[in-house]
């Protein structure tokens, strides 16, 4: 929602359109979450991991409030950039051009996002420190500093995904909020810890999401739920997550 | 006897807590380069909380961890590590999530001067097999022998080896007592915790006998047959 607030602030106050708000609103955002990471949530790594959780809700609940405080919920438009404007007729059916490109691009950031983690060395860090950080940092590798990089590019990913969801949901103080539930059942499904899981639902689910909104619109709120219950009572880790 | 100069480790008067508890009374005792030193004494005697403390692995600790001269107490775990000092856990640590090669490749190089990766098969030679396997699926043996080697990769000078030989088969125990005498001959520094002083005996220069937080004794390994019943004692078996 702040990713795609910033890149409507860039276009309404500095001129810059779509194109470069794809990478200036992430790192803006993400500088953001490094600032909250290190003023706050390392405050609570000794503790629960529920005080964490309650702590970055509430701060959804007040950033929102104070958007919504500025700008009203009815939302303000953000034009589909003129290279991507129009769609193909595929034959059965109509594929808006910039559907498509939100489709491929972010199919290459989760791929991407995918490699770092799995098959660099980078990601060998990431991965050992979720494990035992005590031992990597024992290593000598900077753990603290790995996490607060590591939440800030989370953060920045984020953001890129509201400025893609920019021009088809409009720029809407509730746009992260209505998502967010759904996020947890992607996660839940997919299986915690999996990159992949998380990726291959994510994509399923909107496939099945959007096909019950064509044959039976009613249960298009509810299908996901539907799904992650039938999941968790045959694969309680996840579809592709490790038992614990 | 290695030289009598300035101790490459130096620990004094070190004391750790965890959370409300205290651990570690005052504890004393020097590491010589070149040395194997061993920390002897009954579970619960603060053997394994003495390594993590010279890490700057728990979260309160107060007295004097000195390498070669460096105060360390104070320091985070990280830049312990990148002055040359390497452990490998009582549990091992092996990376689930990490194949035999990311968790052989895993610690950063602290230093110039640490083994080659076909040194390190050269000693441990299973490990080069299995490159691809994960991490944990390895038998107890094998993961002993990763936890070793991937720290031999680093350049650390002085290792912390605790309990490498716990749980382990008579054969795979030899095979480790046998890489100790090794990397000694080498020249690394050692500094390993044991039940075992059986095993403790045919790698060690001295054994140092700990007992409710404190080093309360001090052995030579050619003393070691004359004080016996000393460490039967103390050690209770």
């Amino acid at each position: 929602m702040m990713g795609a607030f910033v890149a409507w602030y860039l276009l309404q106050y500095l001129g810059l359109g779509y194109w470069p708000a794809l990478l200036v609103a992430p790192i803006v955002i993400g500088l953001f979450g490094v600032a909250l990471e290190r003023l706050l949530l390392k405050r609570l790594y000794g503790l629960d991991h529920l005080y964490g959780l309650l702590l970055t809700f509430g701060l959804a609940l007040i950033i929102q409030g104070l958007f919504r405080n500025r700008f009203g919920s009815s939302g303000l438009p953000y034009a589909i950039p003129s290279q991507l404007a129009g769609g193909h007729n595929l034959g059965f059916m109509f594929l808006p051009n910039y559907r498509g490109w939100v489709i491929v691009f972010s199919l290459a950031v989760c791929l991407g996002t995918w490699y770092v983690i799995e098959r660099t060395k980078l990601g060998s860090y990431l991965r050992a420190a979720t494990e035992n950080p005590a031992l990597v940092q024992a290593f000598g590798v900077n753990v603290p500093r790995m996490i607060t990089l590591t939440y800030g590019f989370g953060v920045a990913l984020a953001a890129l995904a509201g400025v893609l969801a920019a021009p088809i949901y409009q720029v809407n103080p509730l746009m992260g909020a209505d998502l967010i539930i759904v996020v947890f059942a992607v996660v839940v499904i997919g299986g915690m810890g999996s990159i992949m899981g998380s990726i291959v639902t994510g994509f399923l689910l909107g496939i099945v999401e959007g096909l019950t909104k064509v044959f039976y619109p009613e249960a298009s709120n509810t299908v996901i739920f539907v799904v992650m219950a039938l999941v968790l009572l045959v694969r309680p880790a996840g579809l592709f997550g490790r038992a614990p | 006897m290695p030289d009598a100069g300035l101790p490459l480790l130096a620990v004094r008067g070190l004391n750790t807590w965890y959370g409300e508890s205290h651990v570690l009374h005052g504890v004393d005792f020097d590491v010589h380069a070149g040395e194997v030193v061993t920390l002897l004494g009954r579970n619960g005697a603060g053997k394994t909380t003495t390594l993590k403390s010279i890490m700057g692995m728990v979260s309160r600790r107060a007295g004097s961890v000195r390498l070669e001269g460096i105060e360390l107490i104070g320091w985070p775990s990280n830049r312990i590590a990148r002055l040359g000092i390497a452990i490998c856990p009582e549990e091992r640590g092996i990376f689930a999530s990490l194949n035999v090669e990311e968790n052989l490749l895993l610690p950063p190089q602290v230093r110039p001067g640490g083994l080659g990766v076909s040194a390190i098969f050269d000693l441990f030679p299973n490990l080069g097999e299995r490159l691809r396997s994960q991490g944990t699926k390895l038998s107890g043996g094998e993961q002993q022998m990763l936890a070793i080697g991937r720290i031999l990769r680093t350049g650390a000078r002085l290792l912390l080896l605790d309990e490498p030989t716990e749980g382990l088969a008579p054969v795979i125990v030899q095979q480790i007592g046998a890489t100790i005498r090794r990397l000694k001959a080498e020249g690394f520094t050692i500094l390993l915790v044991e039940q075992n002083f059986r095993f403790a005996a045919t790698v060690a220069d001295r054994h140092y006998v700990m007992e409710h937080g404190r080093v309360v004794d001090v052995v030579a390994n050619e003393a070691l047959e004359a004080s016996m019943d000393r460490l039967h004692a103390y050690l209770g078996v």
